[in-house]
């Protein structure tokens, strides 16, 4: 069976599109899926650090959209998950340097070897954008429980409905329960009202993320993290399964909400 | 079928060539006549700013997208794309493409509409109006669906929101103050009848469906009951 092609988009920078990327990607591949990342952001590359394979590369998307090298040479294998490849972005060209129409090509070339092949889009609406949308099977939007991030996400679902390659799932990042509570922060509830479209995830603040992202670990591979938990999940509601939502307050605040949602009665 | 092959006509305008698409033949033909010609001359081509007059035909998103990209691999960018069709304008506003040229074209002129008998033309739009969408007809819109914060809908006549009104909404733009706007939930960031502005104050309580007009030279909004009395 081919592959499927998920493409993780933002609109606004700064929101966790390559943290998720990296992490759904080492989520699918430690649940046993063949996966490759492929780093859409050319000229910004970001994915291979997270992975801690900067390193590594030799050869980019870019030598092979231009034909310097088989597609095959320009995978990086991950140095944990041995069924996680990675294929980086140039970071000495710009986003005019490939077209949509390549990595259409470049991404049916990989359904046949690949289960998941994960697109870590760069932020923006313009080329870079286009480039990483046009060969999706699938799209998750990633914001953050701010205003500006939501605006932007409600943008960019606006631009992947127009180029029919919705509906987009959406995973609300860095979310903090306390800050919820108090009303400092939208809630889930609040972010899913404004923007109309089903949900894929809620990943709780972690100071693991950051903690594991500056060593190269992913943090979907650190057991005690809850981020890396909601990672987890999400990787398993990709592959169809039924996960409910993380938990994300500790028990006092748990039943506050519980009976706020029981409170409302409408 | 060479008596299918639409006439590509090129022509320099101040913001870079305006193609004419001739109304023969149909889009893939079309489309086809007109690639040939860029190919054709690509070195004349790339770089270049294109605006392109496709007549009357309606076009989805997917093809005109599509055509976009084929432009863009040949170094040509697609700013505007010009239409009789309400279908292919509203696509090339949701890709975020021009309908206009700098200045209006000769001989399309926006009628006013400044009285409301019956059987006044209408735009539905069926579908929810993101961030950055704007919606602008000469006549009423009705949206089937919502206008979200940073959506915009421009109407010469009536506004009506089957949905939630988030964005901004001008009724009567073209100076018809008896315009009004309707929602389902009235909460737009700005609303203007005519050349009256208001903002919506904070919502107390579950939204009802509710009309805004002008009464005495101010916009009032209150809640939409049938007038069965």
């Amino acid at each position: 069976m081919p592959g499927t092609v998920l493409t993780i988009t933002s609109g606004k920078g700064g929101v966790g599109k390559t943290t998720a990327t990296a992490n759904i990607a080492a989520a699918l591949a430690q649940l046993g899926k063949k996966v490759v990342c492929v780093d859409a952001d050319i000229g910004l590359r970001n994915l291979d650090l997270i992975l801690g394979l900067e390193n590594r590369i030799v050869y980019d998307l870019v030598d092979v959209v231009e034909g310097r090298c088989r597609l095959r040479q320009a995978m990086i294998r991950d140095k944990r998950l041995p069924n996680l490849f990675l294929i980086p972005a140039a970071q000495t060209r710009d986003k005019t340097a490939i077209s949509p129409t390549d990595m259409v090509h470049l991404c049916d070339d990989l359904r046949q070897e690949f289960d998941w092949i994960l697109i870590d889009s760069p932020a923006g609406i313009e080329r870079g954008f286009r480039n990483a949308i046009a060969p999706a099977d699938q799209v998750a939007v990633v914001t953050n429980p701010e205003v500006s991030a939501v605006r932007d996400a409600d943008r960019i679902i606006g631009l992947i409905e127009a180029e029919e390659k919705g509906p987009a799932r959406l995973l609300i990042n860095r979310l903090n329960p306390a800050m919820v509570r108090q009303g400092d922060m939208l809630a889930v509830e609040d972010v899913l009202d404004l923007l109309a479209i089903d949900l894929l995830g809620v990943v709780p603040e972690d100071d693991a993320v950051v903690v594991n992202a500056n060593r190269g670990t992913p943090v979907a591979l650190d057991e005690k993290s809850r981020a890396g938990q909601a990672f987890r999940n999400v990787a398993r509601r990709l592959l169809g399964e039924n996960v409910p939502l993380l938990p994300l307050e500790d028990e006092s605040g748990l039943l506050q909400r519980l009976s706020r949602l029981f409170g409302r009665g409408d | 079928m060479a008596a299918e092959k639409p006439k590509i006509e090129i022509k320099g305008v101040r913001d870079g060539l305006l193609i004419t698409v001739g109304d023969r033949g149909d889009w893939p033909a079309a489309q086809d006549a007109l690639l040939e010609t860029i190919l054709a001359r690509s070195e004349f081509f790339r770089g270049a700013r294109l605006a392109l007059d496709v007549g009357p035909r309606p076009l989805k998103a997917a093809p005109l997208g599509r055509l976009r990209d084929r432009l863009a691999d040949l170094g040509v960018t697609l700013w505007a794309v010009l239409s009789e069709s309400p279908k292919t304008q509203e696509t090339a506003r949701t890709l975020g493409l021009e309908i206009h040229l700098a200045r209006p074209r000769p001989g399309r002129v926006v009628r006013p509409v400044d009285t409301r008998p019956r059987g006044e033309e209408a735009l539905l739009v069926h579908r929810t109006l993101r961030s950055g969408m704007r919606v602008e007809f000469a006549g009423h819109v009705v949206v089937l669906g919502n206008v979200h914060a940073g959506a915009e809908v421009v109407a010469a006549g009536d506004i009506i929101v089957w949905g939630h009104l988030r964005g901004v909404a001008h009724a009567g733009a073209q100076g018809n103050a008896a315009a009004v706007v309707c929602a389902l939930d009235l909460s737009p960031t700005q609303l203007r009848i005519a050349e009256y502005i208001a903002t919506a104050p904070p919502r107390q309580g579950p939204p009802v469906p509710e009309m805004a007009a002008v009464r005495d030279g101010q916009v009032v909004a209150e809640p939409w009951t049938p007038k069965l009395k």
